[in-house]
């Protein structure tokens, strides 16, 4: 679809929110919480914080929550009957201030789901996911989106894209049918075009690598010291990978309440040593060295190969978060 | 493809057969006949087999596809899947996704001689193809399996190795570790590389078909090159951990090969490209 461009007012903004708490969505938004600021249900306008560079929690709960009912069953001696899940109803939910890194963290997340197994429920999860992403106007040292094909006004999987202009109001690029939709559901808000570009309004965020020359790199450097040296620090958190908004590793866990019971897709990591390890007691990562490596190596030689995209957005949330500061800009110059 | 990929199907054991101290096989049926006539598999792949409650564990799937109408899987009781599986009773219903995986090349053995190593047990998921080559045995040429175990109570499918060493057509050689033999024991004694060299196949025109715990297949492909045996034409199977079964939950890749998509089934060759992450 052509992108459709829109001027949408200060004012407006809060109009727009309102009218999609009154339509039944439900609206997760930036929201400060002590000293960090988290994606969490929002029901008035005013909860909204947007001083923020990115959230600490990245938004792919919404369509990857971090534990999911795949089937229930009840059982008897006799008989086992099982309760798909993927017949349940959904929300409408929107994403409300996801960054553009965030919303391209959509793009490799849903080819990781689909391909020769797609997975129905989150398919349908995202069916009914609205992402309307706000360009970033300043960054961070952490932020990398642009050596990453990313950038601070890209608007690849973002439903509409907000920039804030020098008036103070906003410019909105519609980039998706579904954005498409919310437009039409509320057009008296959305206005003709200005004639201002976007492009003085965002962040200078600098290119400090080269995605390519990374990947090619990458596949002669399996055995290498820089992975033991780059972990020595690593507690084996995980922290890395649960703010991730690409990480999608998994684990399968039932959860039993008499004889009925659930089987749950939850969040797992490949930073933890249980995470590959044989019954037999053999772990073929079997250092922190060994699952760094998979980490990065699964971002940027595994994914770009296979799916044709990296796995790192570049949003730099895994290395604010890191209580050992451990740095994956760090980890992938130096190689 | 709109089906839930994590939902398995359901099954009846129909037979459990006590196989060795702590494997057994179970021979499994679908609850629903349309999937019973749908479902499909063929030599190597697997399948991840549920309890509900406790969780999902994977193996081979260790029967025929030629033999329709039932699966047939071989475990060895060690973790909390396998344990519940072990307590589990004929007529008891289980849970199965699959199948998944790659398969062995069979259709490309045609007019080959096969050599079958196994060791311990590794043997069931190569009874499936064995069952399956057996089953046309006029397209191959020499047939040879050589399984080794750790005592003769160790080995497993006793009554199919009866079978295979009264077939004319089939040359089995049997060995037990040093120390792991009975009073009667007829077979080898002894680790089965040793007893590879010592049987000494021909490589000329022969698929060797390699499965086994990692340094019986350490010390087994050195011997097999050494007899002439070419990187392409040795076939093993990769064992790593998995949760799902179809390249999404992270963990069992050696590099960039997915076990569970680029294998199970793998050559000496494909393996030697490999990182040593298995």
């Amino acid at each position: 679809m052509q992108t459709e461009k829109y001027l949408i007012r200060k004012t407006s903004l809060e109009k727009l929110f309102n009218n999609l708490i009154g339509n039944g969505k439900t609206v997760y938004a930036p929201k400060a919480k002590g000293k960090v600021t988290l994606f969490e249900k929002v029901q008035a306008f005013s909860e909204i914080n947007d001083d923020y560079i990115v959230t600490t929690n990245s938004a792919k709960s919404v369509v990857f929550p971090r534990v999911e009912k795949v089937f229930s069953y009840k059982k008897t001696k006799e008989k086992t009957v099982i309760i798909d899940a993927a017949n349940d109803v959904f929300p409408d939910v929107v994403v409300w201030g996801t960054r553009p890194c965030d919303a391209a963290a959509f793009i490799p997340l849903t080819d990781t789901f689909n391909g020769d197994f797609p997975d129905v429920i989150y398919n349908k999860r995202l069916e009914k996911v609205y992402l309307l992403s706000f360009s970033c106007s300043k960054c961070d040292e952490y932020c990398f989106c642009t050596s990453v094909n990313g950038g601070p006004g890209n608007t690849a999987g973002s439903d509409i894209l907000f920039t804030k202009l020098s008036t103070g109001d906003y410019l909105a690029e519609v980039v998706t049918e579904k954005g498409k939709l919310l437009v039409s559901e509320n057009s008296t808000l959305f206005e003709t075009a200005p004639d201002e570009s976007k492009e003085q309004n965002l962040a200078n965020v600098k290119v400090v690598f080269s995605k390519d020359e990374i990947q090619s790199k990458l596949k002669s450097i399996f055995e290498n010291p820089v992975w033991d040296e780059k972990s020595r620090a690593c507690l084996g958190c995980g922290s890395c990978v649960f703010v991730c908004p690409v990480c999608s590793c998994f684990d399968l866990q039932d959860e039993v309440h008499g004889s009925n019971g659930t089987r749950l897709r939850c969040w797992d990591s490949c930073g933890f040593g249980l995470f590959t390890l044989h019954t037999s007691g053999h772990n073929p990562r079997a250092t922190q060295g060994a699952r760094w490596r998979q980490r990065i190596m699964h971002k940027f030689l595994y994914m770009p190969d296979k799916i044709k995209v990296a796995g790192c957005v570049g949003c730099g949330r895994c290395s604010r978060s890191c209580p050992a500061n451990i740095n994956i800009l760090d980890t992938v110059t130096s190689l | 493809m709109n089906s839930n990929i994590y939902v398995p199907y359901l099954m009846r054991i129909e037979k459990i057969t006590q196989e060795a101290p702590g494997v057994k096989t179970f021979r499994l049926k679908f609850e629903n006949e349309q999937e019973a006539e749908d479902f499909g598999f063929k030599a190597g792949q697997f399948g991840e087999y549920s309890i509900a409650g406790v969780g999902e564990s994977t193996f081979c799937i260790a029967s025929s596809p030629t033999r329709k109408g039932y699966i047939e899987c071989t475990f060895r009781q060690t973790g909390k899947v396998t344990s519940a599986l072990a307590s589990a009773e004929e007529g008891d219903v289980v849970g199965f996704r699959g199948p998944y995986g790659n398969t062995f090349p069979i259709d490309d053995w045609k007019g080959k001689n096969l050599l079958f190593i196994a060791g311990g047990i590794a043997l069931p998921p190569m009874r499936c193809v064995i069952w399956n080559c057996l089953d046309l045995r006029e397209n191959f040429k020499d047939f040879t399996i050589i399984y080794g175990a750790k005592s003769v109570e160790d080995l497993v499918y006793k009554h199919e190795l009866k079978e295979w060493d009264e077939r004319p057509d089939v040359k089995l050689v049997t060995t037990v570790d040093p120390g792991g033999q009975t009073s009667d024991w007829k077979g080898e004694i002894g680790f089965v590389p040793s007893v590879v060299e010592k049987v000494a196949p021909n490589a000329e025109n022969t698929i060797a078909i390699v499965c086994g715990p990692p340094i019986m297949i350490k010390f087994t492909l050195p011997v097999l090159e050494k007899l002439g045996f070419t990187d392409e034409n040795i076939f093993t199977t990769l064992e790593n951990r998995m949760k799902c079964g179809f390249g999404k939950c992270g963990r069992c890749n050696v590099g960039e090969k997915y076990v569970c998509l680029d294998g199970p089934v793998f050559t000496n060759a494909q393996l030697k490209e490999l990182p040593a992450e298995y």
